[in-house]
């Protein structure tokens, strides 16, 4: 390509003053260069700079940060050095942002229409006229049914997929010739994902623009880049086309960050990445990654690697880069996993339907209120001792509902719950301490579940005081000795969650659970919150405490691949109803419901040239419907009239393999 | 499992922390000058007897109304009584009834806030009600009206100032637990099955601690604004004793002929309230609960 | 919406309600009646028995409460316990001599609190942001006689610009009261000003930390504009509220400072009915400010959600 960059980073450092007076630096020597029609990812974990190189690429600094050395160009002009008024008309104009959070982003008291117009005005010299019919032709580019209504809403009306394709609207109206993008999917369902990067993508090869994603997603990167660029630590580690980087990447980062993400086709647990980045300012003499790095060398940790060349066409920080482009693709060395051998039925949910709406005083008085369809209804389901069943959906699938009811939080409305025969009291005040010890649950952010002013050892004590009435030196030793069963030491039991990393909170709170020797262990969403690389971790922790205990796992997640790799049987949710239920390999390769189906194709694999397929529109759905299908608004396959009157009839396979739906099961 | 760290029972820094955030409240001019300022206040309000020069009842009857002098260095009242000396004392009566009735107002203010914001339900909707009732009623009438009735006397002061500047902090603390109650480390807990006395005193009290702490501080300034006016209005003290409100609505009278009659005590009250109230300012920035504070980070 | 603003006057009228019996339940649980109070040393026996019987104290409390919350509710307070006065008109007068005072001081001090919020909260830690923010808490801080004190030494006496006190009848027309009621506006400003500028800076600060008004600037939407068209709309809504706590304040609780400048309003008629122990005129006023607060503030509940799109439009996600 023999275009001069639009965007062009420079050995840029930015930094902010430490403690001590001090340049504690965020980024060092970032360099990077995006062409028109050319896309870059970055890719790195949390902490490693990557939104920063994207505010700076805007000449935009968060409070407290302060660029040390290097330039940022747009069109050859150095963005830090320009006026204020010439760098407002570059930004939003020629250089669009799609922030990750657009529900945040968008001003709550404005219209859209009136957003919209704003930027029109602003960087196209519209006349109040001719703005309203523009906006609206930028609301229907971006997919928007109804630009006319749309254009009337304050932004907390409408769905995180139609906020977000505002923003990029609004990012569009400035007739940009460079986007930047930070995480501009995260927080969205699967299928409300691939929508939006088919619309950016689409969007880039209509306008040749150049664009910046910055993602945590190897998935999105690779589905939607040509080039990547690997953070961590502040640097830029390698950068190369995105094929090569994806399947043979010179640095030993990304190749243990592609072995730690779990995949759909593959029934494995992923490989863990131990450790975390040094903090800013950490780092010692030489290699950042040396502390984690497989391969490390004496040499590693006293030479900082400068950026070289490498095979592909990869630029790479590592003394051992042609070592490692060398080593075959993500060593194979997990043995598939084993499902663990079932023992009688664990828990047994019969017909549960569960109702968050309460109607209120007044609504009763005047005996006016008319109950919606219940947030949860039919749910049937069994799990045997000491396997794991899967519970997938969408949000609003009510897969976490379900678990509260288990857990006595959210009394079901009608159905059973029992677990090893005996039914369970709905709440969890009418519950015996010993069925209450059996059944424990994790939680998705240790952020939330654990308390932040209690030390290590008062969030173990409290179990442990509980239900075995341990006090003292036996109460700390025991206590101890659950921090080692999660791998971490007894030195961490008088610190506060605070000074912890996510992984290691995430495994105080398994311990906290397995303190009480319980038979049942809920977990709802415990990975989502974590980087991929203590993600898998966190997973192999759970699976070897499965083994050794004989734990039964209801585990909730709308990663699909994460659930493939730890369950033994799955239930797919859609509207609080299912729509699938069976063994896991039978769910994810046999016959799907088309619900299934639409998840399954969805998902983004870190693997180039692998579109996913869309069949049915990113509807958010408010409450499910009063008769029929769950799923017959948004369903590809839709038979007709059947589908919305009538409840689909469970159609069994081999194994227990169960599919609700109108459609033969051969067909499907 | 290594013995040293199981036998090491170093009691997490809560004293520790203490010690960071008093640190960081001086640290800021507004935290340093507002200690400093009620320090000097408790130590003159202890050692007054003794600085005293005068007594603080003696009336010269051939001093009245003298300026300040060597003598006098704030000069003498229309009874010919000295000035410094009323100054230095007049201090005790407020620190020493607001003083009991701030740490009551936030017990029991604050242990029913936490209480509600965790019971919820019928319960939470009457008494929040009520409390919504008394707090509309007129600012320090409750309070006036009361001491009138019943003629005055602190115990009678004390348990009046406690029972109703309690009453706000129920309504803050319940708001506080709320922010915590629908944390997952709280849902946590009533999964497991723990009592609700557990639920208030392990996961909910430490994380509404500050705020308990900040809102003390707060109401200290403001009960002793209530005290003043009310001594001022001559309600709070019985008269030969000093007490600046009281001193300044005497004093006022005469102001154009002798305004050190009441600039003494004026100064004296404002460096007091002025000083708790920096503390409790600088208090909730150091405990991270000034929202403007909030949003830098 | 329309719910919601239903709701809201249900449990405005509930407060309402519990107000009144909270007033008749405190006054009943003090030591002695109107009758002890009027009759003095010659409370006792049959002199004591009689006056109740006149004023009808003999029935039951909650007879009695009926009868008076009855009779306030059509605007009769009854008469003070001298027998003669009637309640209604005496504080209908003063009524109007506090509102006087207190729109003199909102007209002044609303306009001015909001641009010194917004100035400060703008120029963050700046040095102007650090000297209003310093008045701010010297204004809240400091006892209103005090700063009154000082008003009077100062304007009164040494420079005798303004009256030290007011002498003007209660039942004088309002244009009377000037230029005599501005001293007494003044400190009252002062301490709203206060209140309602720290608020709006802390408001105005939070706001222009947030997502959207960084989003904004990333969108290259000139500074001003995002101030006054991104920022303020959000910012000035937690105002409403603190306005109305003001406004409540103002007209109900000014005693100290109606007493140091002798000005006839409702807080210096309540101050003598208490040392007069004048209990039906205590109970009238503590009904009237009760019930001013609880309707300002449900004015401003009704207002904020009119003025907020996210409660005035009830509609998407999970609404």
């Amino acid at each position: 390509m023999g275009l001069d960059p639009v965007i062009e980073l420079t050995e840029l450092s930015i930094g902010f003053t430490g403690r001590d007076g001090q340049d504690v630096p965020v980024l060092r020597d970032v360099s990077l260069a995006v062409r028109p029609g050319e896309s870059l990812g970055i890719v790195g974990e949390s902490g490693s700079g990557k939104s920063t190189v994207a505010l700076a690429a805007m000449g935009f600094l968060k409070h407290g940060l302060r660029r040390l050395t290097g330039q940022v160009r747009f069109d050859g002009r150095d963005m830090f050095a320009l006026s204020r008024q010439d760098r407002e008309a570059i930004r939003g104009g020629q250089l669009g942002l799609i922030p990750q959070n657009s529900g945040q982003a968008l001003t709550p008291t404005m219209r859209i229409g009136a957003q919209l117009c704003e930027a029109l005005r602003l960087h196209c010299n519209l006349a109040q006229s001719q703005c309203l019919p523009r906006a609206e032709a930028l609301l229907a580019q971006v997919r928007l049914p109804d630009p006319g209504a749309i254009m009337q809403r304050y932004p907390h009306q409408l769905s995180g997929g139609q906020q977000q394709r505002v923003a990029i609207a609004m990012a569009l109206a400035g007739e940009p010739r460079a986007l930047l993008l930070d995480e501009p999917t995260t927080g969205l369902d699967v299928t409300t994902q691939a929508h939006i990067l088919a619309l950016l993508r689409d969007l880039a090869v209509e306008r040749n623009m150049a664009m910046v994603f910055v993602s945590h997603d190897l998935g999105v990167i690779a589905h939607s880049c040509q080039r990547v660029a690997v953070m961590y630590a502040g640097e830029v580690v390698l950068d190369g086309p995105a094929q090569e980087v994806l399947k043979r990447p010179a640095h030993p980062y990304p190749r243990a960050l592609l072995s730690a993400i779990p995949r759909l086709c593959d029934a494995r647990l992923p490989r863990a990445l131990d450790g975390r980045p040094p903090a800013p300012g950490q780092g010692g003499a030489g290699c950042a990654f040396a502390d984690r790095c497989a391969m490390v060398q004496t040499g590693c940790r006293q030479v900082h690697p400068d950026l070289t060349r490498a095979p592909g066409g990869q630029t790479v920080r590592c003394l051992r880069a042609d070592e490692v482009v060398a080593l075959t693709p993500h060593a194979a060395d997990r043995p598939a996993l084993r499902h663990g051998p079932s023992g009688d039925v664990a828990l047994h949910l019969r017909d549960v339907a569960i109702c968050y709406h309460r109607p209120g005083l007044a609504a009763r008085l005047l005996g006016r209120d008319t109950p919606p369809p219940a947030t949860v209804d039919g749910i049937s389901l069994e799990v045997r001792a000491g396997q794991t069943l899967g519970l997938v959906g969408e949000s609003g699938s009510g897969k976490s509902t379900i678990l509260k009811a288990v857990a006595g939080l959210m009394p079901p409305l009608a159905g059973e719950i029992s677990a090893r025969g005996a039914v369970l009291p709905t709440q969890v005040r009418r519950r015996r301490p010993d069925t209450l010890r059996k059944i424990q649950m994790i939680f998705q952010n240790p952020d939330e579940s654990l308390n932040p002013r209690q030390t290590i050892e008062q969030i173990l004590a409290q179990p442990l005081r509980l239900y075995f009435g341990l006090e003292g030196v036996q109460l700390r030793e025991r206590a101890a000795e659950l921090l080692e069963t999660v791998r971490l030491g007894a030195h961490m039991l008088d610190r506060l969650p605070g000074q912890l990393s996510g992984g290691e909170k995430q495994r105080v709170a398994v311990a906290r659970a397995f303190a009480a020797e319980p038979d049942i262990v809920l977990c709802d969403e415990v990975t989502s919150a974590l980087d991929v690389s203590v993600q898998a971790a966190v997973l192999d922790l759970l699976d070897d405490l499965k083994r050794s205990k004989h734990t039964t796992y209801v585990f909730v997640s709308h990663d699909l691949a994460v659930v493939r790799a730890l369950a033994d049987q799955v239930a797919v949710l859609y509207q609080g109803r299912l729509c699938e239920a069976g063994p896991v390999e039978q769910v994810y390769s046999g016959p799907s419901h088309p619900y299934t189906a639409l998840l399954l194709n969805a998902v983004l694999e870190p693997v180039t040239g692998h579109a996913p397929h869309l069949e049915a529109e990113d509807v958010v759905e408010l409450s499910p419907p009063a008769s029929g299908c769950p799923f017959q608004r948004r369903c590809p396959r839709k038979l007709g009239r059947i589908c919305d009157t009538e409840s689909p009839p469970e159609q069994m396979g081999a194994d227990g393999h169960s599919i609700r739906c109108h459609i033969p099961r051969a067909e499907l | 499992m290594s013995d040293a760290a199981i036998s090491s029972r170093v009691r997490p820094g809560r004293l520790r922390r203490a010690g960071a955030v008093l640190s960081d409240v001086m640290r800021r001019p507004s935290g340093a000058i507002g200690l400093t300022l009620v320090l000097l206040h408790l130590a003159v309000a202890l050692l007054s007897p003794w600085l005293a020069p005068y007594d603080y009842k003696i009336m010269l009857s051939d001093e009245i109304l003298v300026p300040p002098s060597a003598d006098h260095w704030l000069g003498t009242d229309a009874l010919g009584r000295d000035v410094l000396s009323r100054v230095l004392l007049g201090g005790r009566q407020a620190l020493l009834v607001c003083g009991i009735a701030t740490p009551l107002a936030i017990l029991w203010g604050g242990l029913l806030g936490i209480y509600l914001g965790l019971r919820g339900g019928w319960v939470d909707d009457v008494v929040m009600r009520l409390v919504d009732a008394v707090l509309s009623l007129p600012g320090i009438l409750p309070l006036m009206i009361v001491v009138v009735m019943f003629s005055g006397g602190n115990v009678v002061l004390i348990l009046t100032l406690a029972v109703l500047f309690g009453i706000p902090v129920i309504r803050v603390l319940r708001a506080a637990t709320h922010g915590v109650v629908a944390r997952d480390f709280v849902l946590a807990a009533r999964a497991r099955g723990h009592s609700r006395a557990n639920i208030m005193w392990r996961e909910l009290l430490p994380n509404v601690f500050d705020v308990l702490m900040v809102e003390g501080a707060m109401r200290l300034s403001w009960m002793l604004l209530s005290f003043s006016a009310l001594s001022f209005l001559g309600y709070g003290v019985a008269p030969p004793t000093p007490d600046w409100g009281q001193d300044v609505s005497e004093a006022r009278v005469y102001m154009s002929l002798a305004p050190w009659g009441v600039l003494g005590p004026m100064i004296a009250l404002s460096s007091l309230i002025v000083g708790v109230n920096l503390t409790a300012d600088a208090l909730a920035k150091a405990l991270g609960l000034d929202r403007a504070q909030k949003a830098v980070v | 919406m329309l719910e919601l603003i239903v709701k809201r006057l249900a449990l405005g009228a509930v407060t309402v309600w519990l107000v009144s019996v909270v007033i008749f339940a405190g006054i009943e649980a003090l030591p002695g009646d109107a009758c002890t109070a009027y009759l003095e040393r010659d409370a006792q026996g049959k002199l004591l028995e009689n006056c109740r019987q006149s004023l009808g104290l003999d029935r039951p409390a909650v007879t009695r409460y009926l009868d008076w919350a009855g009779s306030a509710l059509r605007g009769d307070f009854g008469v003070s316990v001298d027998g003669e006065t009637r309640i209604t008109a005496e504080v209908a007068l003063r009524v109007k001599n506090s509102i006087l005072l207190a729109a003199g001081a909102l007209a002044v001090g609303v306009p001015l609190a909001i641009f010194l919020g917004v100035f400060a909260g703008l120029y963050r830690d700046r040095p102007a942001d650090i000297v209003v923010s310093t008045l701010a808490i010297l204004a809240m801080t400091i006892p209103e006689f005090v700063a009154a004190t000082v008003l009077v030494l100062v304007f009164a006496i040494w420079l005798g610009w303004l009256p030290a006190v007011v002498l003007t009848p209660a039942d004088a027309p309002a244009l009377d009261f000037f230029p005599e009621f501005v001293p007494a506006a003044i400190v009252l400003t002062m301490v709203m000003v206060a209140h309602i500028m720290r608020m709006v800076r802390s408001s105005v600060i939070e706001v222009m930390a947030s997502d959207f008004v960084q989003m904004a600037h990333l969108k290259g939407v000139p500074y001003w504009r995002i101030v006054f068209r991104h920022a303020l709309p959000s910012a000035l809504l937690p105002a409403i509220n603190v306005v109305a706590l003001t406004v409540a304040w103002l007209l109900g609780g000014v005693v100290v400072v109606e007493v140091v400048f002798n000005y006839p309003g409702l807080g210096r008629m309540m101050i003598d009915a208490i040392s007069d122990r004048n209990l039906p005129v205590i109970q009238a006023i503590t009904l009237l400010v009760a019930v001013t607060y609880v309707g300002v503030n449900l004015a401003a509940d009704i207002l904020s959600i009119l003025l907020n799109p996210r409660l005035r439009t009830r509609l998407g996600r999970g609404a």
